[in-house]
């Protein structure tokens, strides 16, 4: 491999891990091993599902992935930029602008409606009202919710929620987006449309997803899939 | 800020029971902490008012030794000076000229000790209110020899009605023994029983000439325009007697004065702080419940001085809410009670021995209102920091999960 097209696929991937290590109550009795030397590269535009057993690390390395834990010990390089070595603040800026996340509960803001929520991370980064206002429009078409937009999550449905999550999760045109076990609390048609929205807009948008999950219908629609067990990566597969 | 200011109002009333009974709270701890301020301060302010108007007045003159052992012979020098000046002071509204003796009230019933106050009616009357507090008879001006004002409670002791002889001793100037019989003319109560049961009120002339003086006084008793020019006509008084004023005269009811502004802060900042630990527990527990979506603002890119802010608001939304609704149902209350009176008759007797009347007129100075809502503000805000400080120590990707 030369040195031109090593440099290409580094500025590709989106998401790169080297050796991560994540040990709970080290030292102690009752020490688990959550990750045990994961590496793993993302580019730019994939549609990726980590699957595995429970316990088999999943959550623990969308976690680290996503700034909100740290490793014991390897690398996170997000978007090229080694997040190891941000700050507190630092961190939480760097999750606004280049993470998006959809959580498995949908945890929106229960006091914003529909529309107030997508645009939310907009306001965080103060963006223009008229930007919030055209991108909100949009995204909610794409989840075939404009007509929910003054709705409250508590006026609807745990799918049209979790599209709410999602159009909230894109709104400031993340690097990549995050999604938890999307799917664990929704029906199969609610699971559909909401695969059918994700996938559309990972090759409208071209964002890159990275969802952990246990349910065969998402393991099914995704492009890439890397197994996770015992805190190591048993497989990764990738459609042709 | 405007979005924070949105969730944060908005989450107010989530639960509108709980909010509703947080302000409920906040109000009536303002309320009922004002109000009892405003009736101690009323009651306060009437025990001095009363004193000030009944015997006291604003400043008085004495000579040097007199107040030491009320010797008859410690009269005022250079009393016509002293009253030339008065004359000429714009601020002094009016002034009276007293003769002190200390003496004996006798009837067939018994006989007590009084303060024989001489003094010249037209004078007396201007400088305190004795002669609006008569319950029977006239002002020292019907009888036209050696009339006598007495206390009501001297004269139910005295059995002296109306009409009645009272005989006086006391000693003249040289030391001899005086007894003379006084018609009662008039019978006052004031608010202050102690007073009425020990201060007789005679014309000057009459005593005077009985006791030896000619002219000599030994009280000049001075009303200001207000209260609050004592001390300046207090300094411009050039005498070589002892100028004092009504605090210095009676000690505990300026202290009393002083130290009620004090005392009610004090109150006040218990109160408060009895509703700060109110407003911390529901705050927490409005933390608590929260804690998945607080993770979730932490895990997309809120800040943690936002999260912070955003608990802080909450916190102050509910204040700012009551606090005004508070101090009107106070100011309300307070201005009723101040026009019409608390009336406090079941406990008349015991206030009256304080020098209080029985019905009671609350009153707050305007500044007090501010402080107070300041101190609420202030108190609210570090309430509101335990649970801020507790939302920020969520782990969000724990937080996220929480049930």
């Amino acid at each position: 491999m030369n040195k031109a097209s090593a440099i290409k696929k580094e500025v590709m991937n989106i998401i790169q891990t080297d050796s991560l290590f994540k040990i709970y109550n080290e030292g102690k009795g009752n020490e688990v091993r959550a990750l045990n030397g994961v590496s793993l590269s993302v580019e730019e535009g994939e549609f990726t599902a980590i699957v595995g057993p429970s316990g088999s690390g999943k959550s623990t390395l969308l976690n680290i992935v996503g700034g909100l834990d740290k490793p014991n010990s390897g690398k996170v390089t997000l978007n090229n930029i080694d997040i190891s070595g941000l700050k507190e603040n630092e961190l939480i800026n760097f999750r606004l602008n280049n993470i998006g996340f959809v959580f498995q509960a949908y945890n929106l803001i229960p006091v914003l409606n529909a529309k107030e929520n997508v645009g939310f991370i907009m306001l965080l980064q103060h963006a223009a009202d008229s930007e919030i206002h055209e991108r909100v429009e949009t995204l909610l078409e794409a989840v075939g919710l404009e007509k929910q937009a003054l709705k409250r999550p508590n006026q609807m449905s745990g799918g049209q929620q979790q599209r709410v999550a999602v159009a909230r999760a894109l709104a400031s045109k993340p690097k990549f987006v995050l999604a938890d076990e999307p799917t664990a609390n929704l029906d199969s048609k609610s699971t559909s449309d909401l695969l059918d929205i994700m996938e559309n807009l990972n090759k409208m948008e071209g964002t890159t997803f990275l969802f952990s999950t246990h349910d065969q219908r998402v393991i099914d629609r995704a492009h890439r899939i890397i197994t996770l067990e015992d805190g190591k990566i048993i497989s990764d597969t990738k459609e042709k | 800020m405007k979005t924070l200011l949105t969730i944060a109002w908005r989450n107010v009333w989530r639960n509108r029971l709980r909010s509703s009974i947080v302000i409920a709270s906040i109000v009536l701890g303002i309320w009922s902490g004002l109000f009892i301020m405003a009736m101690t301060l009323g009651l306060n302010e009437q025990r001095m008012n009363s004193a000030i108007n009944t015997y006291l007045s604003h400043i008085q003159v004495h000579d040097a030794g007199f107040q030491e052992n009320f010797d008859k012979m410690d009269t005022i020098s250079q009393s016509s000076t002293l009253v030339h000046q008065l004359d000429t002071m714009g601020q002094v509204k009016a002034f009276s000229k007293r003769l002190v003796l200390q003496g004996m009230a006798s009837t067939a019933r018994g006989n007590y000790g009084v303060k024989i106050m001489g003094v010249f009616p037209g004078q007396e009357q201007k400088v305190t209110n004795i002669s609006q507090k008569l319950e029977e008879g006239t002002y020292l001006y019907k009888l036209k020899r050696n009339p006598i004002l007495i206390g009501k409670k001297l004269a139910d002791k005295l059995g002296a009605k109306i009409n009645s002889k009272i005989v006086l001793n006391f000693q003249d100037a040289a030391n001899n023994t005086i007894a003379t019989s006084f018609r009662v003319e008039g019978i006052f109560k004031s608010v202050n029983s102690m007073f009425d049961e020990g201060t007789v009120f005679v014309k000057y002339p009459d005593v005077a000439s009985l006791a030896g003086f000619n002219g000599e006084i030994h009280e000049v008793a001075i009303l200001c325009n207000n209260i609050n020019q004592t001390e300046t006509v207090k300094q411009r008084i050039r005498t070589s007697n002892l100028v004092e004023s009504w605090d210095e005269l009676a000690p505990e009811l300026g202290y009393a004065q002083k130290t009620m502004g004090n005392f009610i802060y004090i109150f006040m900042g218990i109160i408060l702080l009895a509703l700060a630990f109110g407003i911390v527990n529901t705050m927490l527990m409005a933390v608590l419940e929260r804690k998945r979506e607080l993770g979730m603002l932490l895990c997309v890119g809120m800040n943690k001085k936002k999260v912070f802010a955003m608990i802080i608001l909450e916190t102050l939304f509910l204040v700012i809410i009551a606090t005004p609704l508070g101090i009107s149902l106070a100011g309300g209350t307070i201005s009723y009670f101040g026009m019409h009176g608390i009336d406090l008759s079941v406990v008349a007797k015991g206030l009256e021995s304080l020098g209080i009347g029985a019905k009671v007129f609350t009153r707050l100075p305007l500044p007090m209102y501010w402080d107070i809502t300041l101190m609420t503000l202030a108190v609210a805000l570090l309430a509101a920091i335990v649970p801020a400080r507790r939302a920020l120590k969520l782990n969000p990707a724990e937080a996220v999960k929480a049930l």
